[in-house]
């Protein structure tokens, strides 16, 4: 057949492209996500990004500080540097201290100054101009709800740092999204048992809540875990985040006729409401032939250093504290200590962990593509992280795990040594069905940017 | 009736700042005509100053015991107060008293930053516009909250009250009420202690030759000079005055609301609505208007009053600017040409 016999028909077009189009990209199939930008911010070289967005200025600043030195200490131990940290007690680990998937593991950092607006455009840009894989931190839980929604739309991963709120995992939850921290539902179930046994049962609450998104969840799952167990509420009065000086609040809890007050405050709120209501002589008083007592549902330590001797013997609860004695805390606190001088705070903890679980998610499914990520997470069990054994439940990406109890230190040992844990509530006992807190996961976007 | 009560002294106390922040603002407005939005950071310095003293009356040999260790595996450090190694007793009184002790660094201190202030930045802004004058003390105040964010963090630094005031009175059963009327110690000081520096100021004023020289200057500055009187001089230790008023308001106030960077600013903002209801260069205005909107905020907050209109704790000030201007634009005791040019 000479050249001048070949003739060009259409199905021997459509053949030959077909042919030549898979025999193109044949390597292609063979490589996970060798496709040029299947998924937003692909890494291409021999590095990958992620973005830590933090409070760096601001009231929750010396927190957001404490969270960027655990991201900076995740980021050394992925990469093979240092002792390893928790690295060496988690389990059950694909991580392999060469970076994540063979790439060495970068950063960027972005200021959230705990303002959703501030948080998104810090987000925005480490997505959009440095390439940030994942994005991860907040101190504020209506900072993670804007964060999470615009990670969602961009299509990368958001691991949330310190937030508190029922709605980050429950009617605000997203798919890209995943919670390693408590919520307020746990801390109601996990506080409310150890109430009841030191305070009884015939109990008249008063509760000053923080007017936003978390004061609202705070104190519904404390009037919830309280009311269950016979006490009454005698009033529920929204204050203004920052007001600080909650005097003209505090005086009408004198002739409430109540005997505790709650104070679902958190940060400075916290610091200032309990600081006045104790020299307004609220521990010092008996109401209904009881002691008038205290307690404050989100404990942290960095918080707890501004209220000074006002939190000594006041019940919280925590995520985690840094004088557990199981062998992850121990190894992290001693990492942590030998790096900054001083114990890590649970915000810290939670990011530390966040970054981990994101790095080994990507090792077990052998890409950085959201929905591989997403399937690794989704139903993970995992242990030797500071929790015990903690589960991140598909239904909802909430990590499920025990939960502490803690006291103000009457005595404390140190300037660190300021919670004492009196009781680690059993996960059983904080869990609940994924639908009471409504929402939906919608979709994993692994769209390209 | 208790509750009332109640209301009125939180009034009171939270008035009391308003009005010597309001005090010194409008000092510096009515002797050099300057708009001057750092003051709120005067408050927040003097605040510092009280923060800085506890930290150095507080301030611990560390000593290393390498028979224990942290939990991350250093020598356990030993911590002993100097000042109690020292002086003993008295030194543990010190540090007990170390806020009232603090007005001893603060007073020269404030002073001395207001004199550097208004010679070095105020003076070049005297013939400005009074947008530029609002810009560049602006500034200044995010300048100074940066500095001292940097060296004392971002969190609430908590200031004791002397132990034997740290408590609370029981004035229910001084007036009758019953013990359930209870107010803190440090609280009634600090109003007697407002009470007593808006007493001195205008006293000095008043009853001074310097107060009179400087009452003569702020009516009209210019006859003032020309009987050869230094008039600027004045002005200058006037403005010092009224940072020494602000710092010494934010060192009392450290034991009411643990200090941060922020603390002047939200004090500010407030002390600003107090000086226009008041009347803009009446100190007897500021003061005034001052207990009246701490007193009034206090009552907005009641849970009674707040079920019947949802959030007027947090409009309540600037509801009663709002009426107070309309039928007063001057304010309550505004004079005449001023802020009106």
């Amino acid at each position: 057949m000479s050249i001048n016999d070949f003739k060009l028909d259409r199905r021997l077009l459509m053949k030959s492209g077909l042919i030549g189009g898979a025999a193109l990209t044949a390597p292609m199939h063979f490589i996970k996500d060798a496709h040029a930008a299947d998924f937003c911010n692909m890494p291409a070289g021999k590095s990958v990004t992620l973005g830590f967005n933090v409070p760096q200025t601001g009231a929750y600043a010396d927190e957001g500080a404490d969270e960027l030195r655990a991201f900076k200490l995740a980021v050394k131990h992925l990469n093979g540097e240092g002792d390893g940290g928790m690295i060496n007690t988690f389990k059950p680990s694909s991580l392999k201290g060469n970076g994540i998937l063979g790439k060495k593991v970068e950063f960027v950092t972005g200021d959230t100054q705990t303002k959703s607006d501030a948080a998104r455009a810090s987000a925005k840009r480490m997505i959009e101009k440095d390439g940030a894989i994942m994005i991860s931190g907040g101190s504020s839980s209506g900072v993670a709800i804007a964060v999470q929604g615009l990670c969602q739309e961009a299509g990368v991963i958001f691991m949330a740092g310190l937030t508190h709120s029922n709605d980050t995992t429950g009617k605000d939850k997203r798919a890209n999204g995943f919670r390693h921290f408590f919520n307020t539902h746990m801390s109601g179930a996990a506080l409310g048992p150890v109430l009841e046994k030191e305070y009884g049962k015939d109990r008249k609450a008063y509760h000053l809540t923080a007017d936003y998104t978390w004061g609202w969840s705070q104190e519904k799952s404390m009037r919830q875990a309280t009311e269950s167990r016979g006490w009454k509420t005698v009033a529920a009065v929204k204050t203004p985040v920052g007001a600080g000086d909650f005097s003209q609040y505090i005086t009408p809890v004198l002739n409430s006729g109540a005997d505790v007050l709650i104070l679902n405050h958190y940060g400075k709120d916290m610091v200032n409401s309990l600081t006045q209501a104790v020299q307004f002589g609220l521990r010092d008083k008996q109401v209904n032939g009881k002691n008038f007592e205290i307690v404050v549902p989100l404990f942290s330590r960095l918080m707890a250093q501004g209220a000074g001797d006002a939190i000594k013997g006041i019940f919280g609860s925590t995520n985690w504290n840094w004088s557990l004695k199981d062998a992850a805390s121990q190894a992290f606190v001693k990492s942590f200590g030998a790096e900054y001088g001083a114990p890590p705070s649970m915000a810290a903890h939670t990011c530390y962990v966040q970054t981990l679980l994101y790095a080994n998610a990507c090792e077990m499914g052998g890409t950085f593509s959201p929905t591989g990520v997403v399937k690794s997470l989704e139903g993970f069990k995992f242990d030797g992280l500071g929790n015990g054994p903690t589960e991140y439940r598909a239904e909802d990406h909430q990590c499920f795990k025990d939960v502490l109890v803690v006291r103000g230190n009457e005595k404390p040992t140190s300037q660190f040594d300021l919670l004492e844990v009196v009781e680690v509530t059993p996960r059983a006992q904080v869990e609940y069905d994924a639908k009471m807190l409504g929402g939906s996961l919608g979709p994993v976007n692994a769209k390209p940017c | 009736m208790d509750a009332i009560f109640l209301q009125i002294l939180n009034g009171l106390d939270k008035g009391g700042a308003y009005a010597l922040i309001a005090l010194g603002l409008t000092l510096a407005f009515g002797t050099l005509g300057v708009v001057n939005f750092a003051h709120g950071a005067l408050f927040m310095l003097g605040a510092f100053c009280a923060v800085s003293v506890n930290k150095i009356l507080t301030l611990q040999q560390i000593v290393l015991d390498p028979t224990q260790k942290t939990a991350w595996g250093t020598p356990l450090e030993i911590r002993t107060p100097y000042v109690e190694s020292w002086f003993g007793d008295f030194g543990l009184f010190l540090v007990d008293y170390s806020v009232p002790v603090s007005l001893l660094v603060t007073i020269p201190f404030m002073l001395l930053v207001g004199i550097v202030m208004e010679r070095g930045l105020i003076r070049h802004f005297y013939k400005r516009p009074h947008a530029d004058q609002i810009l560049v003390t602006f500034g200044l105040a995010i300048v100074l909250q940066e500095i001292i964010k940097h060296y004392f963090g971002a969190n609430p630094i908590p200031q004791t009250a002397p132990s034997i005031v740290s408590g609370s009175a029981n004035i229910g059963l001084w007036i009758g009420l019953g013990e359930s009327v209870v107010y803190p110690w440090w609280r009634l000081v600090y109003f007697g202690f407002s009470a007593l520096v808006i007493f001195a100021v205008f006293a000095f004023l008043k009853f001074t030759t310097f107060g009179m020289v400087v009452r003569a200057g702020m009516f009209n500055r210019e006859q003032v000079s020309m009987l050869g009187i230094n008039i600027e001089k004045r002005f200058t230790i006037v403005f010092g005055l009224a940072a020494v008023v602000a710092g010494m308001a934010g060192a009392m106030y450290t034991p009411v609301l643990p200090p941060d960077y922020h603390i002047g600013m939200d004090f500010l903002v407030l002390s600003f609505v107090v000086v226009v209801v008041g009347g803009m260069g009446s100190l007897g205005g500021a003061v005034t208007a001052g207990f009246l909107l701490g007193i009034l905020q206090s009552f907005a907050s009641m849970n009674e009053v707040k079920s019947i209109i949802p959030g007027i704790d947090q409009i309540i000030i600037y509801l009663v600017a709002v009426v107070v201007l309309l039928a007063l634009p001057r304010g309550l005791m505004g004079r005449k040409g001023v802020m009106e040019d």
